[in-house]
């Protein structure tokens, strides 16, 4: 036989006067929202915070003299998959070899962070800013001056 | 010379009315927002000036700013018409509006209402049927699907709602004895408000308003889900601003009536009535923002037989009653 229950549809219309308290609930819930701690972050002046493992701008690292710790062997520019870093090297007298020149193009950048894991010296890092704009192509060739300081391009809001 | 002073007198009294209630209409667009948002758990404007104060002014110029579309399907003439009818209808509702109790400044006797008709009351019901004609208008005369189905909505419903309305105020005119704002307000004074005399006719009063002033759950008219916001949707710029002005300014004529009618207008212990009434006003424009938060909008069925087969025998049955209750 057949022992699916019967739902009487006479019965659940009978329950529409108690529909009164679940509206009254709502009230309350909502009530209760509107004093509660809000979701949102209000992003330039507060952010969250990124993992310390996050790849974003580059930083080229400094010595305790202020000396780049670059020694301008060329391998980042050799593994870069879109290949956005170029250099010139310089070679002094004495054995000490820097870039005279060091760009990485922001655009291409893929922020694979191979770079760094290439770098024998430990000279490049990609570090935790995410949120830098600017209004042409060349802004973001960023070169040596621009490297030392990513912290500087974090976006502050107008 | 006398009538001259009573002429200046009115014009001073209808223009401080008159800003107060377009400041209170702009930043109640700002309160609304700011509160929608904070029952959602985020901000609402918080960008411009001091926690976003200054948003209902930055949305003005921007309105202003917008271009004027006519579509060539619409009625030209009723397409202009409809958001003035609108916007008039609305702020001819605050003429009777009883603000608080007379004052007395320099040795004249100043009045807090711009007028106290004699049949205030039918007055306020009058005009505010005429408001819907702006809504229906809007929509059909747009060209328009979508507009013409908000406006239809917006007709129905109005005419529905409107005689509830009216059946929850005539219980209050019982037992008050006088049609006029101020005599409601006045009978009051013992400190007994309506909405403790009449609890049934508030309730039904304040349902059928917020079906009246098309708010959440009664938005059907401008359902946003299905209608793409229904009867103003080929409105655009200031005649747009318009729609909404006349919104928002009917919510507070919708506020101030509740407290004229139910929550004892100006009365109230320490502050000066006008505190009072605008406190009070407050209140109810809060609740309606804060049942908005809530509440999901009705089906159109449901609003027909909440209407017709609850609202009205409600409202017929409480008129026996408070018969009843007086003649013992």
């Amino acid at each position: 036989m057949n022992m699916q229950k019967v739902i009487r549809v006479s019965s659940r219309r009978q329950e529409k006067g108690k529909l009164i308290v679940p509206l009254l609930k709502g009230l309350v819930y909502t009530l209760k929202n509107l004093f509660s701690k809000k979701v949102t972050i209000l992003y330039p002046e507060h952010r969250r915070a990124v993992s310390k493992r996050w790849r974003g701008l580059h930083r080229l690292k400094t010595d305790e003299n202020g000396e780049l710790k670059c020694v301008a062997c060329g391998l980042c520019a050799v593994i870069c998959p879109p290949e956005a870093i170029r250099m010139t090297p310089y070679e002094e007298d004495g054995g000490t070899r820097y870039p005279l020149e060091f760009f990485i193009d922001e655009i291409r950048c893929i922020y694979c962070g191979f770079c760094q894991e290439a770098c024998p010296k430990d000279a490049i890092e990609l570090t935790g800013v995410y949120d830098y704009v600017d209004y042409t192509r060349a802004d973001l060739q960023f070169d040596i001056e621009k490297l030392k300081r990513p912290e500087d391009f974090i976006f502050k809001g107008k | 010379m006398v009538f001259l002073v009573f002429l200046g007198m009115v014009g001073i009294k209808i223009l401080v009315v008159f800003s107060v209630v377009m400041i209170i209409v702009a930043w109640s667009t700002w309160l609304e927002r700011r509160l929608l948002g904070a029952v959602q758990l985020r901000y609402g404007p918080m960008r411009v000036g001091f926690q976003g104060l200054l948003q209902p002014i930055a949305d003005g110029i921007k309105s202003f700013m917008k271009e004027e579309t006519l579509p060539e399907n619409a009625d030209k003439t009723l397409f202009i018409l409809a958001p003035i009818i609108s916007i008039s209808t609305a702020l001819t509702l605050l003429v009777v509006i009883p603000f608080g109790r007379p004052v007395t400044i320099m040795g004249t006797e100043m009045t807090m209402y711009l007028a106290d008709l004699e049949i205030g009351i039918l007055f306020v019901l009058g005009i505010a049927t005429l408001g819907s004609y702006g809504a229906m208008l809007g929509g059909w005369s747009s060209g328009n699907k979508y507009g013409m189905i908000g406006g239809l909505r917006a007709s129905a419903q109005m005419i529905s709602y409107e005689l509830s309305m009216a059946l929850a105020v005539i219980s209050i005119i019982m037992i008050s004895g006088s049609l006029s704002l101020v005599g409601i307000v006045e009978s009051q004074i013992e400190g007994l408000w309506n909405c403790l005399r009449q609890p049934l006719a508030f309730v039904l009063f304040f349902i059928c308003g917020l079906a009246e002033l098309n708010r959440t759950p009664f938005d059907l008219p401008e359902a946003e889900a299905e209608l793409a916001c229904g009867y103003n949707v080929e409105y655009s710029s200031m005649k747009f601003s318009l729609f909404f002005m006349a919104e928002y300014c009917h919510l507070f004529v919708f506020g101030a009536l509740v407290t004229t009618l139910f929550l004892g207008g100006w009365h109230g212990p320490v502050l000066p009535g006008v505190v009072w009434f605008f406190i009070k006003t407050f209140g109810v424009i809060f609740f309606c923002i804060w049942e908005r938060a809530t509440f999901p909008r009705f089906r159109y069925d449901q609003l027909m037989a909440l209407g017709w087969k609850v609202l009205l025998p409600l409202g017929l049955a409480n008129i026996v009653i408070t018969g009843l209750v007086m003649l013992v």
